[in-house]
């Protein structure tokens, strides 16, 4: 069933090929199909600005308030290339080497093998639409390392890289918009996807500032809607981000590939007060001249700088002489989980962990530390009220990133027919864990260059259609949609959606966050199980359906968390194995360290919905590496 | 901390709106400002009262989503930062809080603190773009920037897109916004070909869409949280007359030519 449609052949030919093979669609013709886009973040304001461009008529939907805002506006850090500006020994062969290796053996080589081909063609992109990156006086642009990669490879335009891609994006799309190919219908929240004759060919929206439920019928649907890393309530993304629109899409017949696979960040602010609704990533950076530390002694209520050397415990030293402070992002994070439920975590919630400057600040004085990292020790200040020059920074670890999404083919398309998926919302190119500034770089080769050419292909292989919004299926859709918003809106029960979205959280965070166990996933089906049969019991969201009404958005948002919750336990539970992001505490080597099982998990694990209360059903999409050998992982 | 907030409550655009009194209690100084809000509307739900309307998303001052407000300071008046990066720490236990919409014409109030921005968005329709469309740019490296002119371009271009410039100028004007956008692309080699024509219709969209002009209070730039600099409405107004003024000509196209 699962085909992936690689093209056959070596492997830096495919895409090649692929395109070669592909079907065009007549200029004239172009404007007679309806290309429906679904997220104007990175990938899919890209993939509507270029398809705009090419003619087609596309109407693209965004529950933001303007297309200049989305969560990939917050990305930091930059966006990789394998330009090789540096002379540094990088290539499009490396970056597809360490792609695939970090992504611990579990992404698709051929999709891997294409990103780092189209990472020099964004470069060029961006830069043609004025997009101010990081430049050297000479005026070339400047980059720099990142993630632990030895070569400099990373483009940057100071620590706003996200927002610079994004306004590039927008600005494009915003000239469409205004020569009449694309229409933009912002506030509109896809609430379901209609299908016809097996076929993706519309949608349902819910007007956010009326209430109205409206249907747009079009010959493609695309979904370039994020992640859904706030399943776990608490994370780095922004507030709105959510499975909404991937989630009903499953419902309707889309694979949803991996979504055990979820990346957890180490260094963000720790949560301070039990009212906190998110975290602030902080540059990984720090561990470089950072040292972490917790008391040796549980319960250890002394301020640290009262704590004497000897009754410190430098566990990421101890335990990993060779790589130290410096080890992987998951690594650390699961050795900072360790440490807290040890009982030796601090500050106020005892989630945290010390990152302290001292000896760095003793050994290249006060003003070398100001310089390198004053900005973040500002921002650091300004959140928490404290000087981390005086009193160690506190950190832990929070939810990132997921890997997982819809299962697309090497077309991006998904298993429904005529519904292409791009950006984090995919399962695509990242395998277990995805390297810093390679998700800028995935949304934007799909939004700018992959998605412009399959999607063409796929509607010259039909004639624009006739079909409008009064086929009975989008008549039921629309019913549905509006009975379950009703169903909401009338349980009148005590609790918010917010209270029970944050015990969700919490549950999944205890259960199914940086380690898992049989034991304890099993725990958490259970309890979300119990959990979601509350929130439809006891549920309140103040309001009617037809204003603008915060509560109920968050409620239909919360309400899809839950039955994605129970899909990532599952999948969790499943892969007895532990690769990149997902540990499982049974599979570790003897010094406890991840341990993949290549021979039973070397697959992409893609889940059919079958129906409410019915246990999904599996397909296995298994992957071949023929290119990158496979290897564990050793940071001793 | 018990903090007392007067807020303004409308349902939607066309209905009036009225400031309401409440009190929210047990604020810890750990909390955020949007925090707090949160509290108020738990117990505002837990009451079965409407919670108050307002937009974020980030929470961490880049996104431009939120803005409202306070005491009437744009985002609170702590300078150079958002209301959604405003702690609970800079506030007293027992503070009163007035907190409203932006005013501005050009933003219509949607519900309680959340207005219409979406003038913004036609501005940059005008011409806040370099036209470039997807697979014609030539190698990265072969455009070389000066890096002066691509810190100018990206202070500019730091601009969250808020509106607090608009609600904080007396005249409602949106200058400071499209100066920046004008000043990110015009400073670039890669913005000189559509320079005249971006900037002359920038400026016609501003007025169109009923925003006011610029008498140099300087509020703006005083609240923008991005700190864009009042300076970029000098290069604005240099550019307006740079474009006005040169000559520009028709291109000879000789009858019959034109047929394909
Ligand atoms: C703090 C932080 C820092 C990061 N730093 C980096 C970095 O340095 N480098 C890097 O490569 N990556 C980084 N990332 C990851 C990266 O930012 C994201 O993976 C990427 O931007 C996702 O882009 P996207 O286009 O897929 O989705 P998004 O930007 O999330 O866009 C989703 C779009 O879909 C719309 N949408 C969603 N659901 C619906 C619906 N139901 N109806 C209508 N519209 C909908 C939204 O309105 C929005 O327009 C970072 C992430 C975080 C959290
Ligand atoms: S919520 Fe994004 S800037 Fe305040």
């Amino acid at each position: 069933m699962l085909d992936a449609r690689i093209p056959s052949g070596p492997i830096e030919q495919a895409w090649d090929k692929c395109k070669f093979e592909m079907k065009l669609v007549n200029p004239a013709n172009r404007r007679k199909y309806t290309v429906i886009v679904v997220g104007s973040g990175l990938a899919g304001a890209a993939a509507a600005a270029s398809l705009g461009q090419q003619g087609y008529r596309v109407e693209c939907f965004s529950f933001h308030d303007t297309p200049r805002r989305a969560h990939s506006i917050a990305a930091q850090g930059g966006i990789n290339a394998a330009k090789n500006y540096r002379n540094d020994g990088d290539s499009v062969m490396r970056l597809f080497y360490d792609t695939v290796k970090g992504g611990d053996f579990r992404s698709r080589e051929a999709n891997v093998y294409r990103l780092a081909q189209l990472s020099v063609n964004i470069i060029d992109q961006c830069v043609a639409q004025g997009v101010p990156f990081a430049r050297e006086y000479g005026g070339l642009l400047d980059t720099r390392s990142f993630g632990g990669v030895q070569v400099s490879r990373t483009f940057y335009a100071r620590g706003q890289t996200g927002q610079q891609l994004l306004l590039g994006a927008y600005q494009a799309l915003e000239e469409q918009i205004s020569a009449g190919t694309v229409r933009m219908h912002p506030r509109s929240e896809m609430l379901d996807l209609v299908l016809v004759d097996g076929k993706a060919r519309g949608i349902v929206t819910r007007n956010l500032v009326t209430g109205a439920i409206d249907c747009h019928a079009g010959d493609v649907v695309v979904l370039a809607t994020g992640g859904y890393s706030n399943v776990f309530y608490l994370s780095t993304n922004a507030k709105a981000s959510n499975c909404t629109a991937i989630w009903r899409a499953h419902r309707r017949g889309a694979l949803f590939a991996n979504p055990c696979f979820t990346q957890i960040h180490p260094t963000c602010i720790p949560l301070t007060s039990e009212h906190q609704s998110k975290l602030t990533l902080m540059s990984e950076s720090l561990r470089n001249d950072g040292r972490v530390w917790v008391p040796k002694q549980k319960g250890d209520k002394r301020q640290p700088n009262d704590i004497p050397e000897q009754e410190r415990d430098y566990y990421l030293e101890r335990r990993y002489p060779s790589f130290g402070n410096l080890v992987p992002r998951d690594v650390a994070s699961r050795n900072a989980k360790e440490v807290c439920d040890e009982g030796r975590g601090v500050g106020p919630s005892g989630q945290g962990v010390y990152l302290d400057f001292r000896d760095a600040i003793q050994r290249l004085g006060i003003d070398q530390v100001r310089e390198k990292y004053g900005n973040l020790f500002d921002m650091y200040e300004e959140i928490t009220g404290e000087n981390a020059y005086r009193v160690p920074m506190r950190i832990y670890p929070a939810l990132h990133y997921t890997m997982g999404g819809l299962w697309v083919d090497y077309r991006l398309m998904s298993t429904i027919e005529g519904l292409f998926v791009g950006g984090e919302a995919n399962f695509s190119d990242h395998g277990a864990n995805r390297l810093g500034a390679s998700a800028l770089m995935q949304g934007l080769a799909d939004g700018y260059f992959v998605l412009p050419y399959t999607v063409p292909d796929y509607l010259a292989s039909s004639t624009p259609s006739k079909l409008d919004t009064s086929h009975p299926a989008f008549k039921q859709a629309r019913e549905e949609i509006a009975g379950r918003i009703t169903n909401l809106l009338t349980i009148n029960g005590k609790r918010s959606a917010a209270s029970f979205h944050r015990q969700l959280g919490r549950l999944l965070w205890d259960n199914c966050g940086m380690a898992r166990s049989e034991a304890s996933l099993n725990h958490a089906l259970e309890e979300v199980r119990k959990l979601r049969w509350e929130f439809w019991q006891d549920l309140r969201v103040v309001g009617t359906g037809e204003e603008l009404n915060q509560s109920l958005e968050v409620a239909g948002r919360v309400a899809d968390f839950f039955e994605l919750a129970e899909l990532i336990c599952i999948d969790a539970l499943g892969r007895t194995e532990s690769c990149g992001c997902h540990f499982r505490i049974e599979s570790q080597t003897p010094d406890g360290e991840a341990k993949r099982d290549d021979e039973h998990f070397s697959y992409c694990a893609a889940w059919e919905w079958a129906g409410d209360g019915q246990p999904p059903i599996l397909h296995k999409e298994p992957l071949a590496f023929e290119h990158v050998h496979l290897t564990q992982r050793s940071y001793k | 901390m018990d903090i007392k907030l007067k807020i303004w409550r409308q349902s939607n655009t066309a209905s009036p709106g009225q400031f309401k009194d409440y009190q929210v209690t047990g604020i810890t100084p750990d909390m955020s400002f949007l925090e707090m809000l949160d509290v108020l509307n738990e117990d505002l739900t837990a009451r079965g009262e409407a919670p108050v309307a307002f937009e974020h998303d980030c929470r961490e001052g880049i996104c431009g989503s939120c803005g409202f407000l306070v005491n009437g300071l744009a985002h609170g008046g702590r300078h150079g930062t958002t209301v959604c990066q405003l702690s609970m720490r800079f506030f007293k236990d027992g503070d009163s809080l007035a907190l409203e919409p932006w005013r501005a014409k050009a933003f219509p109030v949607l519900r309680d603190l959340i207005v219409d921005r979406s003038a913004f968005d036609r501005i940059i329709q005008a011409g806040g773009f370099i036209s470039a469309n997807t697979g014609s740019a030539p190698e990265a490296n072969s455009i070389l920037v000066p890096k002066a002119s691509a810190e100018t371009a990206f202070d500019a271009a730091a601009c969250i897109g808020c509106g607090a410039c608009v609600a904080a100028c007396p005249n409602a004007s949106a200058m400071l916004f499209t100066a920046a956008k004008l000043t990110h692309l015009n400073s670039l080699p890669q913005g000189q070909p559509q320079r005249d024509q971006r900037t002359l219709n920038m400026v016609a969209a501003m007025s169109r869409e009923l925003f006011g002009s610029c008498t140099n209070h300087g509020e703006c730039e005083a609240v923008c949280p991005k700190q864009i600099p009042i300076e970029f409405i000098g290069n604005m107004n240099r550019d307006l007359v740079r474009a006005t003024f040169r000559r520009r000509r028709e291109a000879i196209v000789v009858a019959g030519t034109q047929r394909a």
